[in-house]
């Protein structure tokens, strides 16, 4: 039962979550936070902190993180499938049928229609990090890390994995 | 296709391993970097034949790299190439973020710990924003303010009042998308009359 859970958990987002891995995050949260209750939002957003900060595609590191925590390493491979194979089959499948109509306007219509879902989903999950922090820090250090934070991946564009190595020891020191 | 078979598969290995590793932000990250490896070091695919595996890949649903690194591996040496070059591209990551998360979660409850996690919230938060920002923006630029708008709030409604599942609203949008007709090749085509 465990397995088939972490199968779905990771399978719906993998077939639903178009533009790429980032796009499957809230998807892969709506599963593992809110329906199956593996992960509080505390620690769902620790570990995409860390996932953010590795290199590597992103959707398959969470797939296989979160498999390895429930179900060891059969649960990493199964998460890491269920997220890969359906899209990855659909894709040799389909690719002469999608080839020949990608310049449909049902086909390009599909894509389009699917990005206000997926800010929605991704808008709603900052806010709950944003609230989550509010509460845990208060809102004057929350505005703080989270400007200059945006200040330097940005607007100055310093590498992401800088900035959270950074904010790890300004936590680890004044916090 | 020069070399053999060991050595393609060397090479697909090679390929991916170092598209997985030096990739960050996540799949759409590491586009550039597999576009050097097959279309420039390697040459299995043109300049065209990219662009349009691109296209392709990005109307399908799911992570977008081991979609490539899977079609590609595939394109170059079949079933056990697509094997390969998904295992090389994934399987160094994950490693490496489990040995990290489960050394953290042993210290878990240490002060200083507890105050690098706490900290680290907010980024994510703003990057997470940040992508939602760029989401908008390329809806709004594919079917102007309004339609994105009214679609964002329903959507919206939908998701977090009425605890629709978003698979079942994406499924709706998808089904939408197909049947409807399509308005905009008629109109252009009526302006050429």
């Amino acid at each position: 039962m465990k397995y088939w859970h972490i199968f779905l958990a990771f399978f719906i987002p993998g077939i639903l979550g178009y533009g790429g891995g980032p796009a499957s995050i809230p998807l892969v949260e709506n599963e593992v936070v809110r329906r199956y209750g593996w992960m509080s939002v505390q620690e769902f957003s620790e570990m995409l902190a860390l996932a953010n900060s590795l290199p590597g595609p992103i959707a398959t590191k969470l797939a296989g993180y979160i498999g390895y925590e429930q179900g060891g390493i059969l649960g990493s491979v199964i998460g890491v499938f269920a997220a890969v194979a359906p899209s990855l089959i659909l894709m040799i499948v389909l690719l002469g049928v999608l080839y020949k109509y990608k310049d449909s306007p049902k086909v390009q219509r599909l894509t389009l229609y699917v990005r206000p879902v997926i800010a929605i989903l991704l808008g709603v999950m900052a806010w709950r990090f944003f609230h989550t922090s509010i509460e845990g820090i208060g809102v004057w250090q929350m505005l703080l890390i989270t400007i200059s934070s945006f200040l330097l991946i940005e607007r100055m564009r310093v590498h992401p994995a800088i900035v959270i190595g950074v904010t790890l020891v300004y936590g680890a020191f004044v916090l | 296709m020069t070399g053999g078979i060991p050595l393609q598969q060397w090479r697909l290995m090679i390929a991916f391993f170092r598209v997985g590793m030096l990739g960050y932000g996540g799949g759409p990250g590491s586009i550039p970097l597999i576009h050097k490896e097959v279309v420039d070091k390697y040459e299995w695919m043109d300049e065209e034949e990219f662009g349009d595996l691109l296209a392709l890949a990005n109307t399908l649903p799911g992570p977008l790299a081991t979609k490539l690194a899977g079609y590609i591996g595939y394109y170059v040496s079949g079933v056990i190439g697509m094997i390969n070059a998904v295992l090389a591209s994934i399987i160094p990551t994950i490693l490496l973020m489990i040995v990290l998360l489960a050394s953290l979660s042993s210290v878990r409850d240490v002060a200083w710990v507890e105050g690098m996690t706490a900290a680290v919230i907010p980024v994510v938060a703003m990057m997470l924003a940040v992508l939602t920002w760029q989401f908008f923006n390329r809806a709004r630029q594919g079917m102007g303010w309004i339609q994105t708008v009214v679609m964002s709030a329903l959507i919206f409604i939908a998701y977090q009042f009425l605890g629709v599942h978003p698979g079942i609203i994406i499924g709706a949008l998808i089904v939408m998308a197909i049947g409807r007709k399509d308005k905009s090749s008629a109109t252009e085509e009526g302006e050429k009359q």
